[in-house]
């Protein structure tokens, strides 16, 4: 734990209203900065007692705090330190370590979690024993979407007309096993603003879902790293929030192992909507008579900062209107594994967005991050309505760069 | 006896809204005001006026001490915990119960945030006037507790001028409702500001206004802060009531440049926002004054807000200044006087002298127009000694402004903060005036005791049937 970095923070309680927690419970404890009281109290010398812990884990580390505060705390470092020593310290329940078992040893994994899609869908159907033996399998059957189509990508996509940029694509685990069209729509998109796309096959996971839980992401990031480079790309283009978050943050993650911190430092990793706003349009963009709203992902409106840039390339659609979705800053309540570990809260603020989104009256929910498309639809069918259709920003532009409808 | 009152209450609350476990009950232990700090001795999360009533009965029943607090965002410590009481806070109860645009009411629970009215009624047409900085997140319970300003209060008032009525947990446990229509006393507003001392507000009836027409908002750069100074008497002495007048100083604005990258004009000694509002045919014409004014007094830039988002770009600066000298100072103290207008340039000067004297930084952000300054106390609490140079500069600041007439809170409160300063601004009578003000809502000195008055006065001192012992007798024993 860094005890400068708890020195940052004046008390002032602005990150507060922004904070997914305090917002269902209104408990100092469970607010960004309540936690970083107990952080305080933890380096100051009190054991990291259960209560203790059981706030940290109740953080979703969606970083709405990080964009709220006005002295710079940097609440995203801090909750990744302690999440490493909760795991550190921490004892948990058999139960919770089975599941938490569970799922590291399968959803980094894109082959492992292909050959598990069949029984997890299967146990949709027995939702209600699974709920009864640990809530989080419950929430495990819920999430989970009708099966795909496995769609193989080619390692390398030609840019149509002129070339612009060289660029690879992250895959992802749950964006590419659980919505292939995404990664398909991705590839094409750039390819007609006139990039090269190369898709790396031994690239595996980026690490998000490791590190955003306190677990040691390195061997992950390196793995990522070496591939990119061998596939030797200007800049890698990633469609998952969480994903990019992540991989921007390499360099600091290795910035104990010289090697590995110059290469990381030299990895160029940039969001989808912010590498087509800063490359700019070229493409022919067709007509999508459409009424959207547009989620805020937690991981690339507070973790990147990327909120102008999907907005714009909505709004470069003709006949397509944007509507915003009422407390777009707070969390839907996936946030990584957060539904599967704190199914619970993940709910409440789970139907609580899809009210919102409800509200807004769109034909269609656009949503960069696999984990928020998951978590708002499953509220949607709770709800017992028929849920929006729910696409990725790159699904659209695909849609209206051929001329198509858009298939969600 | 805290443990056995914490099995009692769990008998009026349900379970998880009493907190007993002691590294949770820490993360309470200061407000906004970090610089005082105590561990209360149980925390209750009430959910109604009846919850809180019957806590305020069980306090009476074990005479034991109790402070009410809202998002805990105070900078006078009015929320300072009792270790050895109870600590009543109503950030769950978050409901607007009412809105009532006929007649231009909203009725609130103390926990909502002061934003969320405005949110609530912002697309009808409508907002709540009174806007503190923290203004996100304060809770208005705790606004009618301090009776609180913001930036706009030159023109429309505090939260006194806002608040039409009020149900309140007297601190014998009663609920009661005041309002503006009441024959006699002026309970109501006796209640606003009274930091808590004389009960709970648990339902609020707040006055909405009217959005106005047109709202024109401009920032001016001068090389000096004398200049801006003299540019703030000359648009108050042309008759012009601007709803804001805000000025900040270079430190000031080096801080909220590091933190929201407010992007003020480079080299300015200080910056003026005005914001004028209403109909569109005065703005105009004030505009005009107000900008030929500035530029009179010196102000080499002056940049006029085309839209709503520039405006908020303008706002965000000032607004976050507090917390963005976080990113220039280690620890800092932030002040709160008031001083009439017209001694502002000799206050400022006096300041300058401390700074040298004390060699301790201090960064100006104040509401000019109403003469209301919030100095900003730098200091490093790694140094040794330093803790401390700021704090006699902190009070010497105070000293300053009532030396010239002023006082020594504009907005944030008394609290514990500031007790010890009270004698220098009131003589006894008039302190033990208002502490017969006190005793008569509150004579067991059971709500937020030790806040205001530097020394509690007692209440047996009232010709009254007393219960219990005799506070001196207590002590004996």
């Amino acid at each position: 734990m860094d005890a400068e970095l708890i020195k940052d923070c004046v008390h002032c309680g602005f990150c507060l209203p922004t904070c997914p927690t305090y917002v269902l419970w209104g408990e100092e404890m469970d607010s960004p900065r309540g936690r970083i009281h107990l952080m305080d109290q933890h380096v100051q010398g009190t054991p990291l007692t259960p209560e203790m812990a059981g706030h940290f884990d109740a953080c979703l580390g969606c970083m709405a705090c990080v964009t709220a505060c006005p002295s710079g705390v940097r609440y995203d470092r801090l909750i990744e330190l302690t999440r490493a020593e909760v795991e550190r310290e921490h004892v948990r329940q058999p139960q919770e370590r089975a599941i938490r078992g569970i799922v590291f040893a399968l959803f980094p994994y894109p082959r492992r979690l292909r050959l598990l899609k069949l029984p997890i869908r299967l146990g949709s159907r027995m939702k209600t024993f699974l709920t009864r033996v640990h809530p989080s399998l419950g929430a495990m059957a819920e999430l989970t979407p009708p099966p795909a189509r496995r769609v193989r990508l080619p390692r390398r996509v030609a840019a149509r007309g002129p070339h612009r940029a060289t660029v690879g694509l992250l895959t992802g685990c749950v964006q590419g096993e659980f919505f292939p069209g995404v990664n398909t729509a991705t590839a094409r998109v750039l390819a007609m603003e006139g990039c090269d796309v190369v898709i790396p096959k031994d690239q595996g996971c980026c690490g998000a879902l490791s590190l955003h839980s306190g677990y040691d992401g390195r061997k992950f990031a390196k793995r990522v790293i070496a591939a990119f480079e061998r596939a030797g790309v200007d800049t890698v283009v990633v469609n998952a929030a969480g994903c990019g978050a992540a991989m921007k943050e390499y360099a600091e993650l290795l910035a104990d192992e010289p090697e590995w911190a110059a290469r990381a430092a030299a990895f160029k990793v940039r969001d989808l909507a912010e590498f087509l706003v800063e490359l700019g349009p070229v493409a022919k963009r067709h007509p999508l008579e459409l009424t959207v709203a547009y989620h805020d992902a937690c991981h690339l409106a507070h973790a990147q900062g990327v909120r102008a840039q999907p907005r714009e390339l909505l709004r470069g659609i003709p006949g397509l209107s944007i509507r915003e979705v009422a407390e777009s800053s707070i969390c839907c309540g996936s946030a990584g594994t957060y539904n599967l570990f704190q199914p619970e809260p993940a709910r409440e603020l789970g139907d609580r967005k899809a009210a919102r989104v409800r509200d807004t009256g769109a034909d269609l929910l656009v949503s960069a991050n696999p984990g928020c498309t998951l978590q708002i639809t499953a509220a949607m069918r709770r709800a017992g309505e028929q849920p929006i259709p729910v696409a990725h920003t790159a699904q659209v532009l695909d849609a209206s760069l051929l001329g198509r409808r858009v298939v969600a | 006896m805290i443990a056995t009152l914490a099995q009692r209450l769990k008998a009026v609350l349900p379970d998880q809204a009493v907190i007993t476990d002691p590294v949770r009950l820490r993360t309470y232990e200061c407000d906004g005001l970090t610089y005082h700090r105590a561990t209360p001795g149980v925390v209750v999360l009430p959910e109604s006026a009846e919850e809180i009533a019957a806590v305020v009965r069980l306090c009476q029943e074990f005479q034991v001490p109790f402070v009410a607090r809202g998002s805990g965002t105070g900078l006078s410590g009015g929320a300072l915990p009792r270790s050895d009481g109870v600590l009543i806070v109503t950030s769950r109860m978050r409901r607007i119960l009412d809105i009532d645009l006929p007649n231009r009411r909203a009725v609130v629970e103390p926990g909502v945030t002061n934003l969320a009215i405005t949110e609530a009624v912002r697309d009808a047409g409508y907002y709540y006037a009174p806007d503190p900085s923290s203004q996100q997140i304060c809770s208005i319970g705790g606004n009618v507790a301090e009776n609180s300003g913001g930036a706009h209060c030159l023109k429309y008032g505090f939260t006194v001028n806002h608040v039409l009525a009020l149900e309140l947990v007297t601190p014998d446990g009663d609920i009661v409702e005041l309002t503006e229509l009441d024959d006699g006393y002026d309970l109501l507003g006796a209640f606003i500001g009274s930091e808590g001392t004389l009960g709970i507000a648990t339902k609020i009836t707040v006055r909405l206004s009217r959005a106005p027409e047109t709202v024109t908002t401009l920032l001016a750069a001068f090389a000096t802060i004398e200049g801006g100074g003299t540019a703030v008497s000359s648009i108050i002495g042309a008759g012009i009531v601007p709803a804001a007048i805000e000025m900040m100083d270079a430190l000031a604005i080096e801080a909220a440049e590091a933190a929201v990258r407010c992007e003020y004009p480079a080299g300015a000694g200080a910056v003026l926002i005005v914001e004028l509002d209403g109909p569109t045919a005065e703005v105009a014409r004030q505009f005009a004054a107000v900008e030929r004014i500035c530029r009179e007094a010196g102000s080499f830039e002056i940049r006029v807000a085309a839209s709503a988002e520039e405006r908020a770009a303008i706002w965000r600066g000032r607004k976050s200044a507090f917390a963005a000298v976080g990113r220039i100072s280690p620890a800092y103290i932030v002040q709160d006087g008031v001083v009439p207008r017209t001694a502002l340039p000799e206050v400022l000067a006096g300041i300058d002298r401390l700074q040298e004297e004390f060699g301790i930084r201090v960064a100006n952000v104040f509401h000019a127009g109403d003469g209301n300054l919030h100095p900003l106390v730098l200091f490093d609490d790694a140094e040794p000694g330093q803790g401390e140079r700021a704090e006699t500069v902190s009070g010497r600041i105070l000293d300053l402004c009532i030396e010239h007439g002023g006082s020594i809170t504009g907005e944030h409160g008394v609290g514990v903060d500031k007790s010890r300063y009270m004698p220098r601004m009131f003589t006894d009578d008039d302190l033990a005036t208002m502490q017969l003000v006190r005793c008569a809502f509150d004579p067991g000195y059971l709500s937020n005791p030790g806040k205001i008055f530097p020394t509690p006065r007692l209440c047996g001192e009232v010709p009254r049937v007393r219960k219990g012992p005799h506070p001196h007798e207590a002590e004996l024993f």
